[in-house]
């Protein structure tokens, strides 16, 4: 290496000769970290979506590779949160693909002591079952008072807070549709 | 909300979290909104920047006090006596914007002559009857007006409409009544509501708000004056709340409260005002809205009643208020059940009005729990909630679980929830084992928000989309795909019934479409379903004025109706900040109702349709072109002017001055006072917690005395309270609150590595005062007990958690959060496994932000020790209070009863309300 380019190479005058007095940019890059992309930019698409945790509503940009997500920040563009995210927003990711995420049905009987497997269509009939066996054994025509009641008091549903507008609007149709009436959630906590 | 929704019309937060950035002044209470909403916080730190004040109200000293201009320290569970002493500094200085208050508020209203005020009767309303433990409220009401849904009604099998029921799900009041109030615009008749709230406030003064809250006065009158210097014509303050004021025996009046105070200061409906709720869950306003509750159905529809077994005709009579938008209630419930049932519902079939299920009064979470511990629930569906953990005494709720016949749980992770047959405290002590529990469980696991499309509705009533992603992997599924399919397959088993309760699910209109391997239901079609269509053109609807009464429009919430209006997706318009005219960003998502970000925002010009001020002007009536016109969607029909005086006899929206800006209310004014809609009084007033060292220094009677307690429920007892004897066993004042780093019951987040490493274990804040007297260390273990149970902490010693002093005694407060349990990468006790379930009467929340405790040094006990401890401390507690029974009462006025473990009762020698209180149901 002749003296100008090991000279050239100098940090002090990289930063000097570079425009980049503070040494926090160009000056102060290696042959590896000039090639280092951020993992966002190999991205094959980019999905806008929204925080899960608190109500505040931060908009989310969820990156895709191969089918998996590669990466979720905030969404410059939402007038709310203008790309802001807290810790749990930011570990958004972490939550999708935790290490304690159950992805397979587990069930377990009655005075059992330990889960079994069960296969989600067998779980989804069972389930389907023990509503209208429960149901049928439970219904009221009438309260007491010989009042008009159409209903069971046997069953229960929780759960909304957490869930989309959609999926709320299913459960109660469905549920308003059955009988039960104790259809309740975290709102209420 | 009932709170708001029975001031204002609508039960959610009445501005945006961008607007705060437009306050000159903002008072924080009940949130620690820097480390709970985070994000939403930098619009407070926008509005200090511009040279706003920002006050922090709250027990402890967090990082949002770090950043306000103020913070003033107060007792948990005192803060309706601190808002009432701000309501009674501006009456008695007659501070209050005379204007707005005369032409927009009920102030000038003259209330009925049979009217007595808790400052009458020692604490309580007219009304009080001591045999059913409740209000009859007819004597609440406007001089000369009927109760809507009473008399006639009740014979005819129509009972008034309760609790968050009433006034539409605390939303929008009614009044049945064609004729205008009487009233008095000078606000002088001794009956007017003006003069009532005088009378009621008058010994709220700084020396009462000082003894009663922990303040110093100076500090109590700095908040007032600063209030009052930063709203009027020119300057707004808003108010900003969450669950620290919701999770009382008394939190729908302490949130009526700030009501009355915005009221009076002219700060509702105008920018930098209002009150801004703050919810916790990323779609909890949303599952109020389209309820995941028991008691209403979508858009506020209260759900018919048992003892409203009439027609069709009789519930529609019942809800509709002749004035005001909610005229229009056949439109809303027909267009309802035409989206539920189609063609099976017509008007030959009353809709099938009569088919529908019916509730109690209470059929709320709590109440299910009692009822599964009497083993009469016998199965039970959890989709993303966490009662073993998130719930008031989580050892009744694992208990419960247990007696169950079968279960289904839906989570992303394993929760407590699903997991307690095996692995609980209740296990730990021998009180369940695994071989003795009948239960069937199926724990099924969920799609997170990046697998699925969906819209949550944020806190701000705005309806966002967010797009799938990826798929979800092997059994994950979404509530959509279980919810649906569940539906498709029992109405598959059902299809050749002929039994007359199959009726309803068969003629339930299911049919969505799916898309991918795995059917998953398409999440916009049912999105257009809640927007609303005409059924025969298929034509989506642009908002509820178009909803017909006749069954030829559909519509799954009236109030969402315009969210898909053109076949556009409204919820997932994206366009960004930058790109938008004003920073209302109109064009980003879509809020209820009609897109309006700021709720009553006719309020913000002055009766005759101008201004207040240049600089707060938001929605005018431009007199050129005939209409109101502004930054944003104008609340109130957008031709009708300022100077509209009703014809006799209007109805609906007709009947709505132009100078009255709350158009969902029957009177088009916003109220001070609630004469309906309301279980536990027409005003606000303070009660002490069901649990609290102390009595209360206004009345004998010391706490609220419509609260939801069970004292038969031997699973949920109650300390000893004020000067009983055996309180002593539990002195302390302990309130619950969130991490920034977690989520509720920990189920997002304790499963999460980043999160639990930044916030491993569960602790308590204590003040050093009380780690000397008690012997804890910083970093050492303490024990925390109740009549519930124990659980044990590490000890955080800091002088961020204040004691108060009151009745010449200092009085220790003990901070813990709620987000452990036995389950995730990290593990530790739930704090609500301490909490009591007594709730508040009109929305059964409970009380876990001011409740009694014990605490020693050192881990709990473990096993069947544990059970042992509590018992024993029970025990201790009770003997004290039997001992005193038998000796003469220390005054005459005092009567002593034994009670249940842990016994309560009032001293309150004239009307015994808490002996003849019912129970919780």
């Amino acid at each position: 290496m002749s003296l100008s380019k090991l000279l050239e190479s100098w940090p002090a005058v990289r930063q000097l000769r570079e425009g980049d007095p503070l040494g926090l940019g160009r000056a102060v890059q290696s042959p590896r970290s000039r090639t280092l992309v951020p993992r966002i930019d190999e991205a094959e698409h980019v999905v806008q979506s929204v925080c899960p945790f608190c109500a505040v509503g931060c908009g989310q940009l969820v990156y895709v590779s191969d089918g998996a997500i590669t990466h979720i920040e905030g969404d410059p563009a939402s007038p709310i949160s203008r790309g802001r995210l807290c810790p749990k927003g930011q570990a958004s990711k972490s939550y999708a693909d935790s290490p304690l995420r159950e992805y397979k049905v587990k069930y377990r009987r009655p005075y059992g002591t330990s889960w079994e497997e069960l296969s989600l269509g067998d779980a989804m009939e069972m389930i389907a079952d023990r509503i209208i066996r429960t149901r049928a054994d439970s219904w009221e025509w009438k309260t007491e008072d010989g009042n008009p009641a159409n209903r069971t008091m046997a069953i229960g549903n929780l759960g909304g807070a957490t869930l989309d507008n959609e999926e709320n609007y299913l459960i109660k149709k469905l549920m308003t549709a059955l009988g039960v009436v104790q259809v309740e959630n975290q709102a209420r906590i | 909300m009932p709170s708001l929704g029975t001031s204002f019309g609508r039960g959610g937060a009445t501005t945006f979290q961008q607007d705060l950035q437009n306050a000159d002044c903002i008072v924080i209470m009940g949130s620690n909104m820097a480390e709970n909403h985070p994000v939403g916080f930098q619009w407070v730190m926008e509005a200090r920047e511009r040279g706003a004040q920002v006050i922090h109200v709250d027990p402890r000293f967090t990082r949002t006090s770090a950043m306000a201009t103020k913070h003033v320290p107060l007792r948990a569970g005192s803060d309706i006596a601190f808002l009432g002493g701000i309501a009674n500094y501006i009456l008695q200085n007659d501070l209050y914007f005379r204007e707005y208050v005369e032409h927009y508020t009920n102030a000038p209203v003259i209330i009925n002559d049979e009217f007595a005020d808790t400052e009458d009767l020692d604490g309580l309303f007219s009304g009080w009857d001591p045999e059913e433990g409740e209000y009859s409220v007819e004597s609440w009401m406007y001089d000369g007006m009927e109760i809507h849904g009473s008399a006639g009604q009740r014979e005819q099998g129509f009972k008034p409409t309760k609790g968050e029921a009433s006034g539409h799900g605390g939303h929008g009041g009614g009044l049945l009544h064609g004729e205008p109030p009487a009233e008095d615009r000078a606000m002088q008749h001794p009956r007017c509501v003006l003069q009532l709230l005088k009378r009621h406030y008058a010994r709220y003064t700084p020396e009462f708000v000082a003894e009663t809250c922990g303040c110093s006065v100076e500090d109590f009158v700095q908040v007032c004056e600063t209030l009052v210097a930063n709203s009027g014509r020119d300057r707004t303050s808003a108010f900003v709340y969450a669950v620290g004021w919701t999770q009382h025996t008394v939190g729908v009046q302490t949130i009526r409260s700030a009501a009355i105070i915005q009221q009076l200061l002219g700060n509702i409906g105008r920018p930098g005002g209002g009150i801004m709720a703050l919810r916790g869950h990323a779609s909890i306003q949303g599952s109020t809205d389209i309820p995941t509750l028991y008691n209403i159905l979508p858009g506020y529809l209260p759900m018919p009643h048992t003892e409203s077994y009439g027609d069709l005709d009789r519930y529609i009579e019942a809800n509709t208020s002749p004035t005001g938008w909610w005229g229009h209630f056949r439109a809303y419930f027909v267009s309802l059940m035409k989206a539920y049932f189609g063609e099976n519902a017509n008007a030959d079939n009353d809709f099938l009005f009569k088919s529908l299920p019916r509730i109690d009064d209470d059929n709320s979470a709590y109440w299910t729990v009692e009822q599964m511990l009497q083993g009469k629930v016998k199965g039970y569906i959890i989709a993303g909630e966490n009662p073993a953990v998130g719930h008031a005494n989580g050892k009744a709720h694992r208990l419960g679980l247990s007696r169950l016949e079968w279960l289904v749980v839906r989570d992303v992770v394993e929760i407590e929830s699903a997991s307690f047959w095996y692995d609980s405290p209740e296990v730990e002590s021998g009180e369940l084992e695994p071989e003795a529990i009948p239960t069937e469980i199926f724990f099924l696991p969920a799609a997170t928000h990046t697998e699925k499309d969906g819209s949550f509705t944020n806190t701000q009533r705005l309806l966002q989309w967010h797009w799938q992603a990826v798929e979800p992997k092997e059994d994950c599924r979404s509530e959509l795909w279980f919810y649906f399919h569940l539906g498709r397959l029992i109405k598959q088993k059902l299809a050749d019934s002929e039994d007359e309760r199959d009726k309803l699910i068969k003629a339930l209109r299911w049919e969505y479409p799916t898309h991918s391997g795995i059917q998953e239901p398409d999440a916009e079609a049912v999105l257009q379903e809640i927007s609303g269509q005409e059924i025969e053109s298929g034509k989506f609807l642009s908002g509820y004025p178009e909803l017909k009464d006749d069954g030829s429009t559909l519509c799954g919430c009236w109030i969402y109706s315009g969210c898909f209006k053109e076949g556009i997706n409204q919820t997932a318009r994206k366009k960004p900040h930058w790109e938008q005219d004003t920073y209302v960003a109109d064009e980003w998502a879509w809020a209820w109702p009609d897109n309006r970000h700021l709720l009553y925002n006719r309020a913000s010009a002055d009766p005759d349709g101008k201004p207040w001020s240049e600089r707060k002007r938001y929605v005018w009536w431009d007199a050129g072109e005939g209409k109101w016109t502004g930054l944003d969607s104008p609340d109130f029909e957008e031709d009708k002017p300022p100077s509209y005086v009703p014809p006799k006899d209007a109805k609906a929206e007709d009947a709505i001055a132009g100078d009255h800006p709350f158009v969902m209310q029957a009177d088009g004014r916003s109220w001070l006072y609630v004469p309906q809609g309301l279980e536990d009084g027409p005003l606000p007033t303070h009660y002490e917690p069901h649990e609290s060292p102390f009595g209360n220094r206004l009345y004998s009677q010391r706490a609220n005395p419509r609260r939801q307690q069970n004292k038969d429920l031997a699973e949920d007892p109650y300390n000893p309270v004020a000067d009983e004897p055996g309180a002593d066993v539990y002195p302390y004042v302990v309130t619950t609150y969130r991490l920034t780093e977690h989520h509720t019951a920990g189920g997002m987040t304790r499963s999460v590595p980043y999160l639990a490493e930044l916030q491993p274990q569960m602790f308590c804040e204590v003040h050093p005062d009380l780690a000397r007297d008690v012997g804890l260390e910083h970093g050492g273990w303490a024990t925390i007990y109740t009549s519930r149970s124990a659980i044990e902490a590490r000890v955080m010693v800091t002088d961020r958690m204040r004691p108060v002093r009151m009745d010449g005694r200092e009085v220790h407060q003990i901070g813990l959060p709620y987000h452990w349990g036995k389950r995730g990468l990290i593990t530790g006790d739930s704090a609500n496994d301490l909490a009591h379930m007594a709730l508040d009467p009109n929305v059964h929340i409970q009380e876990t932000k001011a409740f009694t405790c014990g605490i020693r040094p050192g881990r709990r006990p473990r096993g069947a020790d544990l059970p042992r401890f509590v018992a024993e401390l029970r025990e201790q507690a009770r003997s004290r209070l039997e001992a005193s029974v038998a000796e003469p009462p220390m005054s005459g006025r005092t009567s002593r009863t034994p009670s249940a473990p842990g016994g309560r009762r009032e001293e309150d020698p004239h009307v015994e309300p808490e002996e003849a209180r019912k129970p919780a149901q």
